[in-house]
């Protein structure tokens, strides 16, 4: 094998991955506040279609991707308006808002179908202008992959390091000590699940407008699943889900070399890798899991009447 | 991710009927006036929508049948929910179950092909439900150990599942003319139809089932103990209940019932294994067995319901150029108004 088609495949680890890392943080930071998202697939898919097609009519992936973040964000204020201020059961709620995704981004995206846009441009690194053109190329990536781990870092500084993140937190915990040290846990919960929106949202619109380029229906082929997996392999921490990220980058990039060595294993098995590698990992961390769990994930939070 | 509100609404008494279906009806009213809006963005008149959806469905006895078809496969999902829930556990793996069922009895349908109707169909009931059960033994072994909660093993085994039925149909059983589902099976292997309908036996199946395990849940000591389970599991296993072993035999019954309906579906519905054949199917009974509160009966209601819709979706892709998709919008916000509206069984079991 070529070097060329080892830089190959690695390039296209990293671009399956980058989106599967911004699903990811968008559903931690909500179930670091003790929101299960299982529509995040719904929220990734809604996200997509609009942040493709504002972007085939506005010939302008940047816009693509702002509108997608929105997007995002108002599907998770649909979840955070049912869990948080109706208190439904955050599952149920988390399912319904699946179909809804499935259901919007068919109707938002029903034009767009085959249509073509302007991928996000990719940006040159400085100091690469002595490389060959083919070897250059390959290292050449767009904005949304140079940001991922710093966004990942980003986001554990806002959750580690600063007042809000220690609300996010504490809401996780403990809605009710949140509540008697005087701030609202509800409205941090809404916090908490706008800035996942945006994250998720970025997620999706790196999908559609830079990795396929395309539109199609369920485009996202349970990568909603596989990031909700990646934040409980990650133990709720943001720096441990860029290696999990990694981790699955590396997977995809191995099923791609035994390919093009002619090793015949199905794709399908090899997918089912991320998967059946958290339930391995959380058994063998057993009982010692729970507590890296945010306490009350999950759970309604009545409030004190 | 079990806390005890959930476990409550799940088996809550129901509250007096009249201002119940007051606010159903209502619920129903807000879901529609929204979809209504989103057909007219897109152009297409929604009350004549509707119309087409409700003569389709209700009008005729063809739609009545097509939707009790969508209905079949809707009320063993919801019962895969139902049953573990009795005993406090989440079952969100019916999806997975319910595609290793449909593998296993597809696997019997290709190999036994020769077999006459009334040895093959029981063989492949048989090892769907297997196939369910196994796909279920897993998580509940992990929980019954104390080492991963079932919420996550069952989701997480849900997309396995879908995989490696793609692997056996792409790789192995497909048919000469298509790679994306195997050879339509033999006449002994179809599940027999009811009154010259699509309607299958399946749909016995379902309703027989409910039945069982309404009165099972009312009138025996199993009954009572998985109630006790469900209710105060403390107190359950401080009078020497098998906590553990009820835990595996819920999980694998739910799993055997999410299997049968995977049989019921390629044996009956379509007569072929399909890639992605499920359609959310799994994830649907969840939803279902939720808003039924868990019991027999309001399964029935609730699944007969949601099939309308979905029958309904069908006929805008016919007449009314609308993705199929698009449906499911109005199922979706049909859930959400009545998710949005709680009180009518939490709030009110908890007073």
């Amino acid at each position: 094998m070529s070097d060329l088609a080892l830089l190959g495949i690695l390039s296209t680890a990293l671009f399956s991955g980058t989106s599967l890392l911004y699903a990811a943080l968008g559903e931690l930071v909500g179930q670091r506040a003790g929101i299960v998202n299982l529509g995040l697939e719904g929220v990734l898919l809604v996200s997509a279609a609009t942040g493709f097609s504002v972007t085939a009519l506005s010939g302008n992936p940047y816009l693509g991707i702002l509108a997608a973040a929105i997007a995002g964000a108002l599907m998770n204020t649909v979840h955070g308006y049912l869990v948080i201020s109706r208190k439904a059961n955050q599952l149920a709620s988390g399912l319904a808002l699946m179909f809804f995704g499935f259901g919007l981004s068919a109707w938002i995206g029903a034009d767009y179908v085959g249509a073509r846009i302007v991928g996000l441009p990719r940006l040159d690194l400085p100091g690469l202008a002595g490389l060959p053109e083919v070897y250059a190329s390959l290292v050449r990536f767009d904005i949304l992959i140079w940001l991922v781990v710093p966004v990942a870092i980003l986001v554990w500084w806002l959750l580690y390091r600063t007042r809000w993140g220690l609300g996010v937190r504490a809401v996780g915990e403990s809605p009710d000590t949140v509540y008697a040290s005087g701030r609202s846990a509800q409205s941090i919960r809404y916090q908490a699940l706008w800035l996942g929106g945006l994250l998720a949202g970025v997620g999706g619109a790196h999908l559609a407008i830079a990795y396929a380029m395309n539109w199609s229906e369920n485009m996202t082929a349970g990568r909603g699943f596989i990031a909700i997996a990646l934040v409980i392999f990650a133990k709720w921490d943001p720096l441990r889900a860029i290696a999990g990220a990694l981790l699955f980058s590396a997977a995809v990039a191995f099923q791609l070399l035994l390919q093009s060595s002619g090793f015949q294993v199905s794709p399908f098995l090899l997918s089912t890798m991320p998967y059946l590698l958290t339930l391995l990992v959380l058994a063998i961390w057993g009982g010692r899991r729970r507590a890296a769990a945010p306490a009350s994930l999950g759970r309604v939070y009545q409030g004190t009447e | 991710m079990s806390p005890p509100e959930q476990r409550g609404a799940m088996t809550s008494v129901r509250p007096s009927v009249a201002p119940v279906l007051l606010r159903y009806g209502a619920t129903a009213l807000v879901a529609f006036a929204l979809f209504g809006l989103i057909l007219a963005i897109s152009g297409k008149d929604p009350i004549a929508s509707y119309r087409d959806i409700l003569a389709s469905t209700l009008g005729s006895t063809y739609g009545l049948s097509e939707v009790i078809v969508t209905m079949t496969p809707l009320l063993l999902t919801a019962l895969a929910v139902a049953i573990p829930s009795r005993v406090g556990l989440i079952n969100v793996g019916g999806e997975g179950q319910l595609i290793m069922g449909a593998c296993l009895s597809t696997w019997a349908a290709l190999t036994f092909a020769g077999l006459p109707a009334w040895l093959l169909l029981p063989i492949m009931a048989l090892l769907g439900m297997i196939g369910g059960a196994a796909w279920a033994w897993i998580p509940g072994q992990l929980r019954a150990r104390g080492l991963v909660n079932e919420t996550i093993s069952t989701l997480l085994l849900n997309p396995v599942a879908a995989l490696i039925a793609s692997f056996l149909i792409f790789g192995y059983w497909h048919s000469p003319m298509d790679t994306n589902k195997t050879a339509v099976f033999s006449e002994s292997a179809r599940l027999p139809r009811l009154l010259d309908t699509r309607i299958d036996l399946g749909l016995i199946m379902g309703l027989a089932l409910l039945a069982l395990f309404w009165y099972i849940m009312r009138s025996t000591r199993w009954g009572l103990e998985m109630r006790a389970l469900g209710g105060n599991p403390v107190a359950a296993r401080l009078n020497g209940l098998p906590a553990r072993r009820y835990t595996i035999v819920a999980l694998c019954l739910g799993g055997a019932v999410a299997g049968l309906a995977g049989m019921a579906m390629v044996s009956g519905y379509y007569g072929a294994l399909l890639a992605n054949f499920s359609r959310g199917v799994g994830f649907l009974g969840f939803l279902v067995c939720w808003l039924a509160g868990g019991s027999a009966l309001g399964i029935v209601v609730t699944s007969f319901v949601v099939s309308i819709i979905l029958a309904g979706g069908n006929l805008l892709q016919l007449t009314r150029d609308v993705p199929y998709s698009t449906i499911n919008i109005l199922l979706a916000i049909t859930l959400f108004a009545v998710l949005a509206r709680p009180d009518f069984t939490r709030l009110r079991s908890a007073r």
